[in-house]
């Protein structure tokens, strides 16, 4: 837990130096999350939110991870997972997403980046089952007013 | 991926739609073998609308109405377009024999022929147990035998347990659409008997629009619960709804439907299924969930009566109870992990189920809980993730799940002993394509394929001895086979296993652009950039046409030798029960 607090203390440090050195984004605001910080518990009967995720629920925060090739053309709805996805279609099925992605809707329509290119999004940060009205696609967090940059 | 996987599953449909108007087209088609009561749909499909007055279909020249003892249905406009079919559900031909099916319009005729079959003797086999090593290549064998048993001056220290079975037999694994298969239209053949389309299961693949609106043919699960009262059992180590697993009882033309197909196990009356893909059990508001509704399905197999384990210790304590008869077990909401990761490298989703059992647990839970059905039972089991580590090219983990699969036959063959009365078959459902070249060597110098030994550099490899699982303990060593696969993307080889987790070969350029060499790997010492011989389209590995090796022990297996199509598995196993007599 000392770990923990540690590395949480030196963030807003390191996030106010990069964005004295880089051209400003909003990125620096926001509290940084990685996918291992989304869930605390696994088990065959579902997963659960982890606490820092849930204190986070309707407040900014920043994932770093892969944009997967988008749903539909005009993106401003896509899926961004832990790790590239090149699955194939016959070891896998459109059914057999990772179970940890999280839906990005973005606050303006933007092209969609390489799969293979590591991303920051920020987004106000929204949990619980929502299906797409458009797609149909199911989530369980979300981003919300997104926006995004290449690392 | 999932759009191109959706374009897959639709497009040979699309392009039917689209056929100039021809001959009908009639399912089960040419050439199909059907064993004596088993039931089929009978599906015509006419390239117009056709009056009723003017169509016809016989069977050896009586009116399908009185050969059937129903009349099919007309459907004038088939999913509202401008074409007619008939479709008689639930078919069966109870007296062998040669039938040839006529189909007319009034101008245009067509006609197929099947031969209806019956076993020859009486039953002979009470049991009949058939492992599936997906997409397992003669090379994962080798390895597997390499790694396992040692060699030493060119002579093994010991075989396989597969090495063990008397019968063997090479197969063809090509489908009705295609020499090339998948592992839903492969396994369809053993578990019907009929040869289909990739991404079908249980299903003729016709034009209906509807995944689930084509011609069915009853699986050998069904069959045997119906006929013979047998229990059924269905163990894998990949979600439950994969090909593999859910070609036992599932029909739809799109192997992706894992909701239907989890609806469909419900109701297929298995008495055990084991294995991964909670996911599409839970209800949509639980995190994990694939479902796009509120039913809890575990909670609707137990109120049909199953008995339900979620990890190792519980599979054990509920097999073992006496009063088991029906269980169902799911130790992972997606894949289970394999056994490279879960006993060694601890990578891919082990943190996060620990307790996930081994095939060998599945497979003796299994026999534990079917066994205790005096009919008799079919028992499926899978290594599933031979394939899913082939496709990404991922030599290693393909081969301790090779070893796996040995593994869990040997518990089969020691529950068999001597009783005489079960057909063990264990078989590849496709292949890859891959060969073992040589041994690389660290102490060499020079780049990493300069230090690739062939013919007499390659010595042999240092693996240290199996363990009591029967795998070396580390896959990281400093001689160690080198095997390559026959059709990749762009990758970097990297001469070594995959330790930080399983192989992502190759990664999309842009939406919808070409697969590229997975940067993540460029910086290893000694990777090496190879150029794709697939498709820019391709992200993996894919299957090959090559045979498959079956070997077989058990009553009835004797039926296997020489070359074999993949539908006469269906029909031994049939055979060996006695079915259709």
């Amino acid at each position: 837990m000392a770990a923990r607090r540690h590395t949480t203390t030196r963030r807003p440090v390191l996030a106010a130096a990069a964005a004295f050195l880089l051209p400003p984004n909003p990125v620096a605001a926001a509290e940084r999350l990685a996918f291992d910080d989304l869930y605390s518990g696994w088990s065959v009967m579902g997963a659960s939110f982890s606490p820092r995720l849930l204190a986070l629920v309707g407040q900014e925060a920043a994932l770093r991870g892969y944009m997967a090739p988008p749903l539909k053309a005009e993106a401003d709805f896509f899926v961004l997972a832990r790790e590239p996805m090149a699955l194939c279609p016959f070891c896998s099925s459109d059914a057999d997403w990772p179970v940890d992605i999280v839906v990005v809707y973005l606050r303006r329509q933007a092209q969609p980046t390489d799969p293979g290119t590591r991303i920051e999004v920020v987004g106000r940060v929204e949990t619980g089952s929502w299906t797409d009205p458009d797609s149909g696609f199911v989530s369980q967090i979300r981003l919300r007013d997104a926006r995004f940059r290449p690392l | 991926m999932r759009r191109s996987n959706l374009i897959q599953a639709f497009l040979p449909l699309a392009v039917l739609w689209s056929l100039p108007a021809g001959a009908q087209t009639i399912y089960p088609i040419n050439r199909a073998e059907i064993l004596a009561g088993a039931h089929f749909d009978l599906k015509v499909e006419f390239p117009g609308v056709v009056a009723t007055d003017r169509l016809r279909v016989t069977v050896n020249g009586r009116p399908a109405a009185d050969v059937f003892g129903r009349a099919p249905d007309y459907i004038e406009r088939e999913d509202g377009q401008a074409a007619s079919s008939v479709m008689l559900r639930d078919a069966a031909l109870t007296a062998p024999g040669v039938y040839t099916v006529a189909a007319s319009d009034g101008e245009h005729s067509a006609s197929v022929t099947w031969e209806v079959y019956a076993a020859p003797t009486a039953r002979r086999a009470r049991n009949v147990i058939l492992f599936v090593g997906d997409g397992m290549a003669v090379a994962n064998v080798t390895a597997a035998r390499i790694l396992s048993r040692g060699i030493e001056q060119g002579r093994y220290r010991g075989t396989l347990a597969m090495d063990t079975l008397p019968q063997m037999a090479m197969v063809g694994t090509s489908g009705s659409d295609s020499i090339i298969t998948d592992s839903a239209n492969a396994a369809h053949a053993y578990n019907t008997g009929h040869k289909s389309a990739v991404n079908a299961l249980g299903v003729y693949a016709s034009r209906a629009r509807d995944s689930l609106a084509h011609p069915r043919v009853e699986t050998l699960g069904s069959i045997v619960q119906r006929d013979l009262g047998m229990a059924v059992g269905i163990v894998t180590n990949t979600e439950i709804q994969d090909a593999t697993p859910a070609a036992v009882f599932a029909h739809t033309r799109r192997r992706a439907d894992y909701l239907p197909i989890t609806d469909q196990m419900l109701e297929s009356g298995a008495s055990v299924i084991l294995g991964g893909g909670s996911a599409s059990f839970l209800p949509q508001g639980t995190p994990g969930s694939r479902r796009r509704d509120g039913r809890n399905m575990i909670d609707a197999f137990r109120q049909q009566g199953y008995a339900f384990a979620d990890a190792g210790e519980s599979l054990a304590s509920v097999a073992a109870d006496p009063n088991t008869t029906k269980l169902l077990g799911l130790f992972n909401l997606g894949n289970m992990d394999t056994a490279l990761d879960r006993f060694y490298l601890r990578q891919g989703t082990v943190s996060r189920f620990p307790n996930q059992p081994d095939l060998t647990e599945q497979t003796r839970a299994a026999l534990q809980v079917l066994s205790r059905n005096p009919a008799g039972f079919f028992l499926m089991v899978e290594s599933g993730l031979i394939d899913k580590a082939n496709h990404p090219l991922d030599f290693e983990r393909s081969v301790y799940d090779t070893i796996l699969l040995d593994n869990s036959l040997k518990v089969a063959l020691d529950w068999a002993g001597n009783r005489n009365d079960t057909m063990i078959i264990v078989v590849p459902d496709h292949t890859q394509g891959i060969g073992i070249y040589g041994v690389v060597d660290d102490s060499r110098p020079g780049e990493m394929r300069d230090r690739v030994g062939t013919y007499a550099e390659a010595g042999f490899p240092n693996y240290p001895a199996a363990d009591a699982r029967g795998y070396p303990p580390s896959v990281d060593v400093s001689r160690r086979l080198t095997a390559g696969y026959a059709a990749f993307p762009d990758y970097y080889e990297t001469f070594r296993p995959h330790l930080e987790g399983q192989n992502v070969p190759a990664v999309q350029q842009g939406s919808g652009g070409p697969y590229v060499a997975n940067p993540i790997y460029r910086d290893q010492p000694g990777a090496m950039l190879r150029l794709g011989n697939l498709p820019r389209d391709a992200s993996t590995g894919v299957h090959t046409v090559d045979d498959g090796v079956l070997r077989a022990t058990g009553p009835g297996s004797e039926r296997f030798h020489g070359f074999i199509d993949n539908t006469l598995v269906f029909r031994a196993m049939a055979e060996a029960l006695g079915l259709g007599r």
